[in-house]
């Protein structure tokens, strides 16, 4: 059942049928359409470390939103929470929920198998499977069963990816003989080729040089026309340069441990420009990281 | 007052740095003196392997033919005949040994590596391949007498792949282990995060990533299982006729010719040892060179 109603088929249709326009989301509330998930978080454990509290994000639709913070705010682990891969650490505990499609997908009964074939993800480090650039594309279109031109759809997602016209003449080459930023844009295509609606991405370019820094920021700023975008970086610039929105977390040492929670979440122009909080404000001047 | 006295000293008396190379110097001499000793020893070490070569290619270079491979072996004080029987019954107790371990030895890795992980379970498991891989081999051929040759009531060809299995269990199971651990973290999470679930993680990330190594563990084990006499001696014994299809009758191998005919009076037979000897520690190179070959990666970025 809930195979079902996450299956990547069924999110294509649906985003064609209703899509919003992100720019008139501002402010959006849960209830708001487009909203595509909402990220309530209570709390967050992993064994007895309180990682991550109060922090609710909603993610607009066709937008991007970035979330920024000093290290160890919990930043990446928000955003792993968003397809479950933190279910894979020992320990890990979670109160809140997390709406996408209209479910919570840490409800009871809830795969994360399924959740996570409709939701694409971007690691940090830049990981291709040890097979070829064609069939490190197809990887997610044969995991989901798809049974429609393969060429076709590895092709758009190189396009996609901006990846196409540097590989179209070795796509049987391992994916593994590609440059650094060239091996990222294979795992964008990569999660691009099953049709995500939402993408996450955790530092994407942190291992990447200048210029192909800005080229994925280039590539994310076309992807959004298609797909909804969260990335977490600690790149204050490349949030300015690319997000729509940020959210800014913060590290609480009060109770002895450290606590990651959302200090501000408005659309970044107003974020950057004209900080509420002090401390976004003095994050923002660069006196701590 | 000690910085200033220091200082004096370090200066040298001229007041300017040599910088040329001195045996004067106890460090340049101590690291000279290393370097030559590593390289002298590492030359002691290869001298046993190449004087073997050597001498097999003088005796054993003479009888290479290709009757050598097509003839049956020669009975005692006789002329002529080959070791073509006990090369074919070599490949045979192999690849019996190989169906029975590989299946075994890949899949106990598998679970130790991807399943197992740090339970009770996994570490005994663990425990006794390390133990079995120091099982002296004698031992493997009497365990197989006692469970096949004595409940089958004849020496046979698969007696001797049932040794020679539990001496390349333990191998491919340990070296395939660590290959399968050696796959990055990276690249499983990025299948997970696709949402493969965990068996298909395992079957079309980890184990393709992992083969070469894998390869290697099995050539290994295979190259180690080829040579070993002793558990055949008990098992597979030997047999004067051509394998006709028959894994419940005995069968010759290389090892044991060499066994029998080495200590032969018939000057022959002895020299018949030598090639079996040669072809045998060929086999065994070949069998390691495309080991080499099969790790050889895709260059990375």
């Amino acid at each position: 059942m809930n195979t079902q109603e996450v299956s990547p088929k069924m999110i294509t249709e649906k985003r064609d049928s209703g899509r919003v326009s992100g720019a008139h989301a501002v402010g959006a509330a849960s209830a708001d359409p487009g909203v595509v998930m909402d990220c309530r978080i209570k709390t967050l454990h992993y064994g007895n470390f309180l990682a991550v509290r109060d922090t609710e994000i909603p993610i607009v639709a066709n937008e991007i939103t970035a979330f920024i913070g000093p290290s160890g705010c919990g930043k990446s682990t928000v955003l792993r929470s968003l397809n479950r891969m933190n279910d894979f650490v020992n320990g890990f505990r979670f109160e809140g929920s997390v709406h996408y499609r209209g479910q919570d997908i840490y409800a009871q009964g809830v795969d994360p198998v399924a959740v996570r074939r409709s939701i694409g993800m971007v690691f940090q480090q830049p990981n291709p499977f040890a097979m070829s650039i064609y069939k490190n594309v197809a990887f997610g279109l044969r995991l989901n069963g798809f049974k429609g031109d393969y060429a076709e759809r590895v092709e758009n997602a190189l396009r996609g990816a901006a990846l196409w016209d540097e590989v179209k003449d070795k796509l049987t080459t391992s994916g593994l003989s590609l440059s650094g930023g060239q091996q990222q844009r294979l795992c964008i295509a990569r999660a691009i080729a099953v049709e995500p609606e939402l993408l996450l991405m955790d530092e994407p370019c942190s291992a990447l040089d200048p210029i192909a820094t800005r080229r994925v920021e280039d590539l994310m700023l076309e992807l959004k026309e298609k797909y909804t975008i969260a990335i977490v970086t600690h790149n204050l610039q490349q949030a300015q340069r690319v997000a729509d929105r940020t959210a800014f977390l913060f590290v609480d040492t009060s109770a002895g441990g450290r606590t990651g929670y959302l200090i501000e979440y408005r659309p970044s122009a107003e974020l950057f420009e004209d900080p509420r909080e002090e401390r976004t404000k003095a994050y923002i001047r660069g006196e701590f990281s | 007052m000690a910085n200033a006295t220091m200082n004096t000293e370090l200066a040298p008396p001229s007041g300017r740095t040599s910088f040329r190379r001195s045996f004067a110097d106890r460090r340049t001499l101590g690291n000279s003196v290393l370097t030559g000793l590593a390289v002298a020893l590492s030359l002691i070490a290869m001298f046993p392997l190449f004087s073997v070569l050597y001498m097999l290619l003088v005796k054993g270079g003479a009888l290479l033919s290709p009757s050598l491979f097509s003839e049956l072996t020669p009975g005692a004080g006789m002329d002529g005949g080959g070791i073509g029987n006990a090369v074919v019954g070599t490949l045979v107790v192999v690849g019996i040994s190989t169906c029975l371990a590989l299946p075994l030895g890949f899949m106990g890795a598998v679970y130790l590596a991807e399943y197992g992980g740090e339970t009770k379970l996994a570490t005994l498991v663990r425990f006794a391949a390390k133990v079995l891989t120091g099982l002296p081999s004698i031992l493997a051929g009497v365990f197989a007498y006692a469970m096949v040759v004595v409940t089958t009531g004849s020496f046979s060809a698969l007696a001797g792949g049932c040794a020679m299995a539990i001496l390349m269990v333990p191998t491919v199971m340990l070296t395939s282990e660590s290959a399968l651990r050696a796959v990055p973290g990276k690249m499983k999470m990025a299948a997970f995060g696709m949402g493969a679930t965990r068996a298909q993680t395992v079957l079309r990330i980890v184990i393709p990533t992992a083969i070469p190594g894998i390869l290697t563990g099995v050539m290994l084990a295979l190259a180690r299982a080829m040579g070993e006499t002793a558990p055949l001696l008990f098992t597979a014994l030997f047999s004067d006729y051509w394998f006709e299809g028959k894994v419940t009758q005995p069968i010759a191998s290389l090892s044991v010719l060499i066994y029998n005919f080495a200590g032969s009076p018939f000057e022959h037979q002895v020299a018949l040892a030598w090639a079996a000897s040669l072809v045998l520690v060929s086999i065994v190179l070949v069998l390691n060179v495309i080991a080499q070959v099969a790790t050889r990666r895709p260059e990375e970025h």
